[in-house]
């Protein structure tokens, strides 16, 4: 793909031009003047001037902002390879009054037909501008990384202000990085070069600052300097290391830099001192009392695991409040459901909606008396989307399941029932961690566990049926709890 | 700033400094939107190196160095003599915060020694991070060392609001645990480090937060007898199995207050920067474990050559290479070609016949790739490539090793 930076490849006409003929001077802003580098570009290759005859000339005075560029804008827009606007705009800030001519080159050569100039990073001048884009990239990095900012004492809202002295003209591109991370602040950056202001919501840029335009200190550099000294690991010193990454032209504008001497110095002495020590007795190693603790910390009873429940906060937001399980401890069958739905929300009880009073009638059916058995959910919150004035249940993700299902776990150890039915899919997942269609599975199952199991549909399943079907589905259903009763009869002994 | 916070500051950011992992990368990139503070990159920023030569990017701090663990290698456990201190939740996020709007860090790297349970001391961390993204609308980069023995659900919280969850597995075998870190237990460890990875990989799919930038974990160098090549094929297991994003190689340092039971010597420094190199040629140059294990000797890593010229030296009848030709994973092979020279190898002979002053340009360490490199204009005169002494000709000086 192309894509249209600026006039179309000299035709043959043009070639013939290439050999001698005057100097063409250019004249652009000293800074990064990519509009007036584009326009002399398209000028220039329009009229198949070869890079040898152009002498780029960049202006004293830094006019980084706001000035109109010179010469017509409206030639047609020169088509060249993707990547080269890239380069272009990540070069032109480089300092190398070279820069200009070399960029040139680079496009005067891929309009003689070296259209994939830019894949060959072994060609010098490709890599010559390649490591001009790195050093850019690594001015713009450090700046992110090394610029300090320091409160203004002084009334009114909190203000930051911050002086950095970069290699490049990066203030402009540097910019946005620190609109991104400090958009709730209000700072701002000043270079010997220029200056940019944020103040919340717009960015200006302004005239070159000076050092003592910034506050001169900053209540939390001491704490900072002490967090330095004391992350630093002095049986590890490697200067090397330090001045490849953080070079000392850097140093006199980071505050924690002062403290690198007095380090320096004495670690030879500390790790001597840490190796030369006489190894101290452990006085008290006792490993049981730790252990101990671990024991402890886990809820002892069900009263003690629902306090927890019911402090934590729904994973997905909205529900009122956890809907625990119910029934006594040490019942013979528990039944498990999914979540609770609109009313067990209103409620805080579970299976008391439309699904909750079919379930009951069809354990009254089958002999099981609701008091006596165990009845809670694999998810504890109810999760909805809102449609006018109703609450419409929402299916729970196998990742919300996962999320709750060491409560289910542990509830279910504290119950200790013999029988454990799971009604429906999402229970079967929570019970055994895998999806198993509930056609193929209901009946009588083994979840691995201390318990007997029994699989069957969710009784709200049931309600979704179209009428002709639900007398058939309520049958089955109650026929699969006759037969969860006479199990739950056979395992109680 | 008062004194007595900063004197807890400096308690517990030294207490905390043997943890390698520093990284704010793989988050995925975001900004503060309004009213908010802070981002993320992606890569993450360094924004300080101490002499140690270490990146500072995140405020790594421990919420208190009490414990009641007694991990031989650790300066808090404690049987130690060291200072204690213990921050308050608000502390903590107070120090994140001001910290971050002075662009000192990107984050917050937050630890713990154990207090009255694993149980009560996950719960401290989770309320550190729930408060900076609740109360402070943070966005900067959270990393929290879990606690494997706290309760599974506290874990589940835990990774909603941090953006990179850690479990230090510290001593690579059952054994050197029995003996070294006596309440731990390696089985806890696995299966914590599987709920979390298991988590991950469900969040991402149902497109949910749960640790965006993954899982890492460290390993303690030198603690113990484990070779490296137990450790490579450890962390082999934990990138393929337990999909882990890092795993960190500490080389066991002498603490202030050491225990008799290990030995207080100079870190080996040397061998955790080989380490590195295994574990880098497993993650990006799809070395096996196997080919790991065949530039060890007797199971460990030269010191003197970097793994991938230890392997070449021992594959010979394999190069040279010619780089006008050779696929990508024979080029990767070459020592002293990084994986980005070779892409742009690849990238640049599409186009031209690359001699040996282009391949200068895209690599700096033309001086070990030579002996096993063809190109247009070169080849390795008089068999350099089998020559008995280029070992040694390629080998490190052996004074590197000396620290000051």
């Amino acid at each position: 793909m192309n894509r249209r930076l600026d006039p179309p490849p000299p035709g043959p006409a043009q070639e013939g031009r290439t050999g001698g003929g005057p100097l063409e001077a250019v004249f652009l802003r000293a800074g990064a003047d990519l509009d007036g580098f584009r326009a002399a570009t398209r000028r220039l290759a329009g009229r198949g001037v070869p890079p040898e005859r152009v002498l780029w000339s960049i202006g004293e005075t830094p006019g980084l902002f706001g000035e109109a560029t010179d010469g017509p804008a409206a030639e047609a827009p020169l088509r060249l390879p993707r990547g080269i606007a890239e380069m272009v705009g990540a070069v032109v800030p480089h300092r190398d009054p070279e820069r200009y001519a070399l960029l040139y080159e680079l496009i005067w050569r891929i309009l003689q037909g070296e259209r994939r100039l830019l894949e060959v990073s072994s060609d010098p001048l490709v890599h010559r501008l390649e490591r001009m884009r790195k050093a850019i990239g690594r001015d713009l990095h450090k700046m992110h990384a090394f610029l300090r900012f320091r409160r203004v004492e002084a009334e009114g809202p909190e203000r930051f202000v911050a002086w950095f002295e970069p290699d490049h003209h990066i203030l402009a591109a540097a910019a946005p990085f620190f609109v991104g991370r400090f958009r709730a602040l209000t700072w701002t950056i000043l270079t010997p070069e220029a200056s940019v202001s944020w103040d919340g919501t717009t960015l200006t840029f302004g005239p070159p600052g000076r050092r003592e335009d910034a506050p001169a200190h900053d209540g939390f550099e001491a704490g900072w300097r002490d967090y330095y000294e004391s992350t630093f690991n002095p049986a590890r010193t490697n200067l090397t290391a330090m001045r490849a990454e953080m070079p000392k032209k850097y140093w006199r504008n980071m505050p924690e830099t002062a403290a690198i001497p007095g380090l320096v110095r004495q670690a030879a002495a500390r790790t001597g001192a840490m190796i030369e020590r006489e190894p101290q007795m452990p006085v008290k190693r006792n490993p049981a009392r730790a252990v101990a603790a671990m024991a402890d910390q886990a809820p002892d009873s069900l009263e003690a695991l629902n306090a927890i429940i019911r402090r934590s906060e729904p994973l997905v937001p909205g529900a009122t409040q956890a809907v625990l399980g119910e029934g006594p401890a040490g019942a013979t069958i528990a039944f498990v459901g999914e979540q609770p739905g609109d009313q067990e929300d209103r409620q805080g009880r579970p299976f008391v909606g439309p699904a909750g009073q079919l379930l009951s009638r069809a354990m009254g059916e089958a002999g099981i008396a609701r008091g006596e058995a165990y009845l809670t959910n694999a998810v504890k919150h109810f999760k909805f989307e809102e449609r006018g004035k109703r609450r419409i249940h929402q299916k729970p993700t196998a990742g919300e399941v996962s999320h709750y299902r060491w409560w289910l776990e542990r509830e279910l150890e504290f119950v200790a029932p013999k029988l454990v039915v799971a009604l429906g899919a999402t229970a079967v997942l929570a019970l055994t961690g895998k999806a198993i269609p509930i056609t193929r599975a209901r009946g009588p199952a083994q979840f691995e566990k201390p318990y007997a199991g029994f699989i069957t549909v969710h009784p709200s399943y049931l309600l979704r049926l179209p009428d002709e079907a639900k007398a058939e589905a309520y049958a089955a259903f109650v026929a699969d709890l006759r037969r969860v009763q006479e199990l739950g009869q056979s395992l109680r002994v | 700033m008062d004194e007595t916070l900063a004197k807890k500051l400096r308690i517990l950011a030294d207490a905390a400094k043997y943890d390698a992992s520093c990284s704010s990368s793989g988050a995925p990139k975001r900004s503060a939107g309004k009213g908010e503070l802070g981002s993320t990159t992606g890569a993450g920023i360094c924004h300080a190196y101490t002499p140690d030569g270490r990146c500072i990017s995140l405020l790594k701090i421990l919420l208190t160095n009490y414990c009641l663990f007694d991990c031989a290698y650790c300066v808090n456990r404690r049987s130690s003599n060291v200072a204690r201190a213990k921050f308050s939740v608000e502390e903590v996020v107070t120090l994140t915060v001001e910290f971050y709007k002075r662009n000192y860090i990107e984050g917050l790297f937050l630890s713990s020694g154990i207090i009255k349970s694993p149980d009560h001391t996950m719960e401290l961390l989770t309320r550190v991070a729930k408060s900076l993204r609740r109360d402070h609308g943070f966005r900067g980069y959270i990393h929290l060392k879990s606690i494997p023995e706290a309760s599974p659900w506290l874990i589940e919280e835990a990774g909603l609001y941090a953006d990179r969850l850690s479990i230090n597995v510290e001593l690579p075998t059952e054994a050197s645990l029995e003996r070294l870190a006596p309440e731990k237990n390696g089985a806890v460890i696995q299966n914590a480090i599987a709920q979390i990875g298991e988590r991950i990989t469900q969040a991402k799919s149902e497109k949910r937060r749960f640790s965006p930038a993954g899982q890492s974990t460290q390993v303690i160098v030198g603690a113990d007898a484990t070779t490296d090549e137990a450790l490579i094929r450890k962390s082999a297991l934990l990138y393929g199995s337990y999909n882990l994003k890092r795993v960190y190689y500490s080389a066991f340092s002498p603490i202030p207050d050491g225990s008799t039971i290990l030995p207080l010597k100079s870190p080996p420094l040397q061998r955790e920067h080989r380490l590195y190199q295994g574990d880098w040629l497993l993650r990006y140059y799809a070395f096996t474990p196997d080919d790991v294990a065949d530039a060890t000797e007797d199971g460990m890593l030269s010191l003197d050559i970097d793994p991938k010229l230890a392997w070449a030296l021992k594959h010979r009848h394999r190069f040279p290479v010619d780089v006008n030709a050779a696929d990508r994973e024979m080029l990767l092979r070459v020592p002293g070609l990084g994986a980005r020279a070779v892409d742009k190898i690849v990238r640049a002979r599409r186009h031209t016949r690359l001699r040996l002053d282009d391949v200068a340009r895209l690599t700096s360490a033309l001086k070990r790739a030579r002996p096993f490199l063809i190109t247009a204009d070169y080849h390795p005169a008089g068999g350099l490539t089998d020559r008995l002494d280029l070992r040694a000709r390629l080998a490190d000086p052996p004074q590197q090793l000396s620290l000051f």
